[in-house]
């Protein structure tokens, strides 16, 4: 092994090291210990990616296999690496988002009994998605797939006295369960027709695949393929309907809402679709269908956001939303503007994430934007960093948001797939949409009247399923003032606010136009991609002048307008539209009733086939008639025979004599 | 070493001990007993380990053949050997056992020589079946094997244990009978033999082969169980002690499932291929209506072995795919099952033990008073459901991937227990282990022991390592699965 593939495996070991003291030893380790052998192990492992990304950028790039896990059926499955750019940008992304969270989880959870095993817990996690993004072959994507979601399952349920966290964290994973079982269904169509897991190897007989029919079905292999994974990345990556458990899983502690939430799990479809693009390129069909589900998401979503009230949920709904924006990329071929975007998104996200966790501790973890107001006075550095995450977050020009947001409704423009035109306009709407809701947020949260301290409102958020306040939940007494949040929490938010302004200007010419993804992200000839664009791009400057020009800058300030006209200058407005427009309200509070339909339709849908299978099927018919029957039958044979038997012997006589009779008289007429 | 007949040993050297065991007498030398049956059963695990360490994986041909002439006047011989199908089955058999005999240390204080002697024979039985090449012996161990886990429901168990014990005997009688008139007429046909393996070569027409499928099915089924022969399984398991659960699912399911690929597949292929639809058919069945009755079980050792039922559903449809990852994929599931499974009844087990109740709706928030426990249950809750790393995703991701080869809307139904085995198992794990502390009950719990702690963290290692490392099991069965895919695809017609 040479000392690059060390390197490599140091990578994910590290974490894991960490997450295995911290959660074996974490009693004698102690908090301290817990923390420093974590963050000592992500830093590790961010260090390393550094080395790796070097190396990468020299043009050394790796794929090899560590062990063979298994052979059957003429395939070999192993457990290897990939090393190339796509990975090493996202090795990069997960381990400094991963450290930045480690970092403000010491002072987030200090008071938490459950220190050593939240700490745990988040690095085992950045070991998980480590493993998914350095795979080359799609079994262990598979495993980091399934094992990032068993550890946000944990994650969401952390506080696993709270019924409402238990509940969204069993529903988080059984939803991403329906996506895993259409990716599971893929990555099986995959082995049966390409006959190897392995990336380069089915990519490879691409060509061939997409000649093939499916044998049963009769539908075209490649599009079958692409739809069955797409399925997986709508549930990991919350895309409508599967959408519907990244809200619920703001139950869970701020940190990994950040981490796993917003920066990096909820990516990983994302990024799994861009790996696939040798496959996905071959069927226009998949690639229209990813679309519409992204433009809904990104569309219908961030329509959600406006009326929340809970701080962690709006950022939630901007996160299904910008996931959304995401998907159209990967569906108009622009893959690398969607990884672009990518990881732009996961530094202002995970920064808009931990700046509401600070605002929530602030606020004695009340999260009520009702309840606050005026913060910016208490939380200067929370107040500075969240206002640059947010306008990263709505594309203003020269922040990184602007360069991959851009990047994507111009290559939305340039696409000619069906459901281009659909795209377009949501993603242009959407644009509105999310400058309203961040500022509508930033807002509340920070400016105008102080509502703090005042009688407060017993509930966090107005969603329907959630229980009485718990103690989690106790705000700001009377009088009391918030206040800005220690070193531990502010360091990280700095360290994350300076990428989420500088990094799309620093990167866009390499990633979007230059050779960074050069024989990784294959766009066909007949797809636009992001060719177009390339055409007109002038330098970053360039871009961004010309960004003040366009369409999205304008509706993107006019959404900012337009929420500083509601919430600062009348906010009587709100609640006037809100009565004005009754059932639209009412439609959005519900969030569409998705989870209504789900709870009822399939929750209980299931519950009653379950009792009706057991109660009809089991104990009715095949219990009831079958076995107790037959049993019921041997006993009424018995009672017909004991009537036989009379003990009078004339009786047996008189038988037997009939019976010699009818013998006789069958034999005689024999013969 | 090749002289020394470890077969033999691995049946005898449990069924002996048992009978010494049963020696020790009354409950007056209880602590007596105990250590013998656990001395009995670490000397019973270890003569299996040459089993697999002698184990020549290249070959598909019985290995470790014993040949003795028993009652010469039928031919009937004690005939033994494995092959890659069969060995590993006795390696998980004795070390399952162990496993039992840990569980059963404090807890059973009634009979506990008795109790731990019928353990060891049934152990010592199960190991016969597994081995024997001989149609007689293999009928003798099959029936013999049913009366100690009979003695066990009907003596350890709960109150309802009569019933529970004789619905199980019976509906196991019906399958052997069946399956003696089977082998009665191989024995006929074949000219008087009844081995095994002169079977596998023996030309059969096509109405007997149908005729004798259906024998074996009947009774391979219903040991399975396979819809809709299944019902006895969960009264059995609510009724049974622990340790008689664990064996049941760990190792006595595994017995009707291996039948099929031992006698139905081989000896009648073709009535085997065309009547593959029907079974797939039940499998799925069971994969997904038995899914859905576990959803809503409220007794915890009822939904687990529901989920057993729904697991092995798996299994049958493996088998009847004819490919290599499908058989494989069905006898990996098996051994998995026998950790998982075994693990989720032992963990049920420690709860039962402590409050006295199996109703979900008893517990809850047991993680605030069990932590460790609640690790570990945890883990095997997933496992249950499959998750990859752990021996529960191996089989099932085998499985469905020969069934992609085989029929996409097969595998599509089969995938269909990704969300239901999740749905289930998780659901429970959260009534009972998450929230607030229920009751005083749970308040009260006191986190396992270290003897407790010590057989749950074995099979913690053993479902983690087949999880991330299943090579060396499938390396073993590769020949012999080879071999008998081979056998099937020629007609005996």
């Amino acid at each position: 092994m040479t000392d690059m593939q060390k390197l490599y495996l140091l990578v994910p070991l590290a974490p894991l090291a960490g997450a295995i003291l911290a959660g074996l030893f974490g009693k004698a380790i102690g908090r301290a210990g817990a923390h420093v052998a974590t963050i000592l192990g992500v830093a590790v492992a961010f260090v390393a990616s550094v080395f790796v990304f070097r190396d990468v950028q020299a043009g050394n790039t790796f794929n090899g296999t560590i062990y063979t896990w298994m052979m059957a059926g003429g395939i070999k499955f192993e457990v290897g690496f990939l090393i190339d750019s796509l990975t090493v940008m996202m090795m990069l992304v997960v381990t400094f988002v991963s450290l930045m969270v480690h970092i403000y989880t010491i002072g987030y959870m200090s008071e938490d009994p459950g220190y050593q095993r939240f700490f745990s817990y988040i690095s085992l996690f950045t070991f998980s998605m480590l493993m998914l993004v350095m795979s080359n072959n799609f079994l262990q994507l598979f495993f980091g797939w399934e094992a990032v979601g068993l550890v946000s399952y944990l994650l969401i349920g952390f506080w696993y006295e709270r019924p409402t966290a238990i509940y969204a964290n069993l529903k988080a994973f059984l939803v991403n369960r329906v996506g895993d079982f259409g990716f599971l269904l893929g990555i099986g169509l995959v082995a049966a027709y390409a006959g190897s897991l392995n990336y380069a190897e089915v990519f490879a007989k691409a060509g061939e695949l997409a000649s093939q029919e499916m044998a049963v079905t009769g539908w075209p292999l490649i599009t079958a393929i692409c739809i069955c994974l797409f399925i997986g990345a709508m549930g990991k990556s919350a895309q409508v309907p599967l959408h519907v458990w990244l809200p619920d899983s703001m139950e869970g502690p701020t940190p990994i809402s950040a981490l796993i939430h917003a920066a990096t799990m909820v990516t990983a479809g994302i990024f799994m679709v861009a790996r696939m693009s040798p496959l996905f390129e071959l069927s226009d069909t998949a690639l229209s269908f990813v679309l519409v589900i992204g433009a809904t998401t990104a569309l219908f979503m961030g329509f959600l956001g406006i009326v929340q009230n809970d701080v962690k949920r709006v950022v939630a709904y901007s996160t299904l939303s910008q996931l959304g924006y995401m998907t159209v990329a990967l569906g108009v071929s622009a893959y690398s503007a969607a990884v672009f975007h990518l990881m732009t998104h996961a530094f202002f996200k995970a920064l808009l994430f931990l700046g509401a966790g600070s605002v929530i501790i602030g606020m004695h973890h009340d999260q009520d934007m009702r309840n606050m107001g005026g913060l910016r006075k208490y939380m200067p550095i929370t107040w500075i960093t969240s206002l640059l995450g947010s306008l990263a977050l709505i594309g203003f020009p020269f922040f990184s948001g602007f360069y991959s947001k851009d990047s994507i409704i111009e290559a939305v423009h340039g696409s000619h797939i069906p459901g281009s035109g659909y795209a377009l306009f949501c993603v242009m709407l959407g644009v509105f949409i999310t400058a309203f809701y961040s500022f509508r947020m930033y807002f509340l949260v920070f400016h105008g009247e102080e509502r703090f301290g005042k009688a407060h409102h017993d509930h966090h958020g107005d969603h329907d399923d959630e229980e009485p306040s718990e103690d989690h939940h106790h705000g700001l007494a009377p009088g009391q003032k918030p206040h800005e949040s220690p070193l531990v929490v502010t360091l990280p938010l700095i360290l994350l606010a300076i990428p989420s302004v500088v990094i799309g200007f620093m990167t866009i010419e390499p990633m979007l136009f230059g050779e960074w993804f050069k024989g990784v992200i294959f766009v066909g000839e007949n797809h636009a991609g992001l060719k177009e664009l390339a055409e007109h791009f002038h330098g970053p400057v360039a871009m961004a002048l010309h960004g003040l020009q366009t369409a999205p800058f304008w509706l993107a300030i006019s959404g900012v307008a337009l929420a500083w006209f509601f919430y600062m200058v009348k906010p009587g407005i709100p609640a006037a539209i809100q009565r004005t427009f009754k059932p639209l309200y009412v439609l959005l509070d519900n969030k569409y009733y998705f989870d209504r339909f789900n709870e009822i339709f399939f929750a209980g849908g299931s519950r009653l086939l379950g009792r009706g299978l057991w109660k009809i099927g089991d104990q009715g018919v095949i219990d009831g008639v079958a076995v107790n029957g037959t049993a019921k039958l041997v006993g009424w044979v018995a009672q017909i025979s004991r009537l036989v038997q009379t003990g009078h012997l004339y009786q047996y006589a008189f038988v037997m004599i009939i019976g010699v009779f009818v013998l006789l008289t069958f034999w005689f007429n024999r013969g | 070493m090749t002289d020394i007949p470890f077969l033999s040993l691995a049946i005898w050297v449990p069924i002996l001990g048992g009978v010494l065991v049963l020696a020790t007498g009354s409950d007056r030398n209880a602590p007596l007993a105990r250590i013998l049956a656990f001395a009995v059963a670490v000397a019973g695990f270890v003569v299996t380990i040459p089993l697999y360490t002698g184990f020549d994986t290249s070959s598909s041909a019985m290995q470790f053949v014993e040949l003795q002439s028993w009652i010469p006047r039928f031919n009937i011989n004690y005939h033994l050997g494995v092959d890659g199908i069969s060995v590993l089955f006795l390696l998980l058999n004795a070390f399952i056992t162990i496993m039992v005999v840990m569980a059963g240390w404090q807890v059973i204080q009634e009979r506990v020589a008795q109790y731990m002697a019928a353990f060891l024979i049934m152990s010592g039985l199960m190991n016969g079946i597994f081995s024997a090449l001989d149609g007689v012996l293999f009928y003798v161990f099959f029936e013999a094997s049913l009366i100690p886990l009979y003695l066990v429901i009907g003596i350890w168990g709960g109150q309802n244990r009569v019933y529970a014990a004789i619905k199980f005997f019976l509906y196991t009688l019906l399958g052997s009978l069946l399956m003696l008139i089977a082998l009665l007429y191989l024995f006929m046909q074949s000219g008087g033999s009844f081995s095994i393996l002169d079977w596998h070569q023996l030309p059969l027409p096509m109405e007997p082969q149908v005729l004798i499928f259906l024998a074996f099915l009947i009774a391979f089924g219903v040991k399975v169980p396979m819809w809709p022969v299944h019902t006895w399984l969960p009264d059995a398991h609510v009724e049974a002690p622990t340790g008689g659960s664990v064996v049941l699912a760990a190792i006595a399911l595994k017995l009707g499932a291996y039948g099929f690929l031992r006698f139905s597949i081989p000896i009648v292929p073709d009535a085997a291929h065309q009547l593959a639809p029907v079974v797939i058919t039940l499998s799925l069945i069971a994969v997904i209506y038995i899914g859905f009755v576990a959803l809503v079980q409220t007794d915890m050792k009822k939904l687990v072995a529901y989920s057993s039922i729904s697991h092995m559903g798996f299994v049958t449809l493996g088998f009847f795919m004819f490919n290599q990852l499908g058989i494989e994929g069905a006898i990996v599931q098996m051994i998995s099952h026998g950790f998982v499974s075994g693990a989720m009844f032992l963990c049920i087990g420690v709860l039962y033990d402590r409050v006295h109740s199996r109703q979900i709706a008893d517990y809850g928030g047991v993680v605030h008073t069990m932590p460790k426990f609640a690790a570990f249950f945890m883990l095997f809750a997933m496992a249950n459901s499959g998750l990859p790393a752990t021996s529960g995703f191996v089989g099932e991701f085998m499985v469905v991937l020969g069934a992609v080869k085989f029929n996409f809307w097969v595998a599509f139904a089969a995938a269909v227990t990704l969300i239901l085995g999740a749905a289930y198992t998780l659901w429970m794990y959260k009534r009972v282990v998450f929230g607030k502390v229920a009751n005083s009950h749970v308040a009260e719990l006191e986190d396992i022991n270290a003897r407790e702690f010590a057989f749950l963290a074995i099979l913690a290692l053993c479902v983690l390592a087949m999880g991330l490392y299943p090579f060396p099991f499938t390396e073993v069965m590769h020949a012999s699965v080879d071999e008998l895919l081979r056998h099937v695809a020629v007609s005996k017609l």
